[in-house]
């Protein structure tokens, strides 16, 4: 019975965001068709949805969509090893905290992006430069994240591990990184949209790769429709991490 | 000290030296603070026999918590001797097993899990130590519970789940820490009858930290009053209840008696507590 509120409550819910996401591109269909909006600047929401089967066909959009899919995947895969990793030797080591905490901080908020002509000379105009400019704006937050989960874990749950005389890969393999982990994901979620503005917004400055180089192409040819459904596909890959990752939370902590 | 030399003795006639399972010998235990070193306990010592229930009672900052961590090995900076079973300790020792005042259990981890989380790290196989946890769940009455989140439970079956988790690792000494101490009263009766119905089910000695007079009658062979800072013995009551016991003696007259005995003992000491706290607030004010 529970069960069943809940389930129709979560429909609910679902059907109230996207009955909210209709009526925002109602509303702004409208404004721009009763000149409120400049419709020089701003598609018709309309066009935009008309021009998707278009972009589909003219620019190959599954393997432009396939490419800037992948090369997030392995920023992606680069910043959780990296990332989970550095985080866990700030946390061991207090020095190293102390000394480096602030300026990953500083990077976090440092606007990567424009550091983009150092990563072509030293990469050159290709897809390495666009996955290292991934990796390192998705870094900061989950090296933040994970030193702020480990050192947030409970107090009592460290002297349960004490008291059973666990060892330190024990503890931390048992006690700490579990504990962690709902926080570590915060931080691979904040580093994925770092990096997929970072990897969109480099293809497109470079004119190079998958959707961010669509982007450009139709921005360049004033096909706004068509740009903006291009960004469409880059929320849908964005939409497809955010539920892979969930996935991959919910096997490793069930109950979340 | 010449207050713990009049004391009662040490350990109940009753239990032969062979049989004392936890020494604690003139504990001392002094902190380092930025306003200079505070002294938390000073001379403590008492032993605890085996199938005992002990309880160490005192007011709000009499340093039952640092006994409880010293003698659990938490705490290793500290003068003194405190032995388990002639073997004398200086960290955490397998034959004790701590239960906490804040919630411990894992919320990762189902109960079964969580109740198999001892025997998991001493590398029990998965179907002995699966069925070694069942009959612990089933002792705190849980069963049914097994496949259930920590988040999914009430307090009162959350403090179960841990207890069941630590008597899993079968410990000589059960260590509690106000194991009751966030749950509600009526909670903490019957949940109390729970733990005196599995220590004398499994003859577990058994050395609980508490500030609750009532708590401390209905549970325990012998209660400890600790002075307020430093704490000290102040004295060792014995209670003469009969077992088996349930939270239905309460009631009782003699219940009364004790509680009313052992009130008289810590009013003092918590009116100093009080007192002290009052000053230090003034003058952190001033």
């Amino acid at each position: 019975m529970a069960g069943g509120q809940s389930t129709r409550s979560s429909w609910g819910a679902v059907g109230f965001g996207f009955a909210t996401l209709v009526a925002a591109t109602l509303v702004v269909e409208w404004t721009l068709r009763i000149g409120l909006l400049n419709r020089y600047i701003v598609p018709l929401p309309s066009e935009v949805l008309a021009s998707f089967p278009r972009i589909v066909a003219e620019e190959h959009i599954a393997a432009r969509f396939l490419t800037t899919f992948m090369e997030c995947l392995y920023a992606m895969l680069l910043v959780t090893v990296l990332g989970v990793l550095t985080g866990m030797l700030l946390y061991r080591f207090t020095a190293l905290r102390a000394a480096t905490e602030t300026w990953v901080a500083a990077i976090a908020s440092a606007p990567i992006v424009l550091m983009y002509p150092l990563f072509l000379v030293v990469f050159g105009r290709s897809t390495t430069t666009i996955v290292m400019m991934g990796f390192i704006a998705g870094l900061p937050p989950v090296i933040l994240k994970t030193l702020e989960g480990l050192a947030g874990t409970r107090r009592v749950l460290v002297d349960v591990g004490r008291s059973l005389n666990l060892g330190s890969w024990q503890m931390f393999a048992k006690i700490l990184f579990p504990a962690a982990l709902p926080t570590v994901f915060v931080g691979l979620r904040l580093g994925l949209i770092f990096c997929l503005i970072n990897i969109v917004g480099v293809e497109f400055l470079i004119n190079f790769g998958g959707l961010g180089q669509v982007i450009n192409d139709r921005a360049e040819r004033y096909d706004l429709p068509g740009t903006y459904a291009a960004i469409g596909f880059v929320i849908l890959t964005s939409v497809l991490f955010f539920i892979v990752t969930e996935w991959i939370e919910r096997w490793l902590r069930p109950q979340t | 000290m010449a207050q713990q030399d009049a004391v009662v003795p040490m350990i109940r006639p009753s239990i032969a030296s062979t049989e004392r399972v936890l020494v604690v010998d003139d504990l001392v235990k002094q902190f380092d603070t930025p306003d200079g070193p505070i002294r938390a306990v000073e001379n403590i010592s008492f032993a605890v026999g085996r199938g005992e229930f002990l309880s160490v009672i005192g007011p709000s900052g009499c340093g039952k918590s640092t006994v409880f961590n010293i003698i659990g090995g938490l705490l290793a900076d500290f003068q003194g001797r405190v032995a388990i079973q002639g073997e004398p300790i200086r960290g955490p020792h397998r034959s004790i097993g701590m239960v906490f005042q804040e919630e411990s259990t894992f919320p990762w981890r189902t109960v079964l899990d969580n109740v198999c989380f001892p025997l998991e790290i001493v590398g029990m196989g998965k179907t002995e130590r699966r069925a070694k946890a069942r009959h612990f769940i089933a002792l705190v009455g849980l069963t049914g519970f097994e496949n259930r989140y920590p988040a999914e439970l009430s307090g009162g079956m959350r403090q179960r789940v841990a207890i069941a988790r630590t008597l899993a690792s079968e410990p000589t000494i059960l260590l509690m820490d106000e194991p009751f101490a966030s749950l509600d009263e009526q909670t903490r009766l019957l949940l109390g009858d729970k733990v005196l119905q599995i220590q004398q089910e499994l003859r577990q000695t058994t050395l609980l930290i508490t500030h609750n007079i009532t708590e401390a009658v209905q549970l325990s062979d012998r209660i400890l009053v600790m002075t307020f800072r430093p704490g000290r013995v102040k004295r060792i009551v014995d209670i003469d209840l009969p077992h088996p016991r349930t939270s239905e003696i309460v009631s009782s007259a003699a219940f009364g008696r004790y509680v009313a005995e052992i009130w008289g003992d810590l009013r003092e000491e918590a009116t100093r507590g009080m007192q002290e706290s009052e000053m230090s607030a003034r003058s952190g004010k001033g």
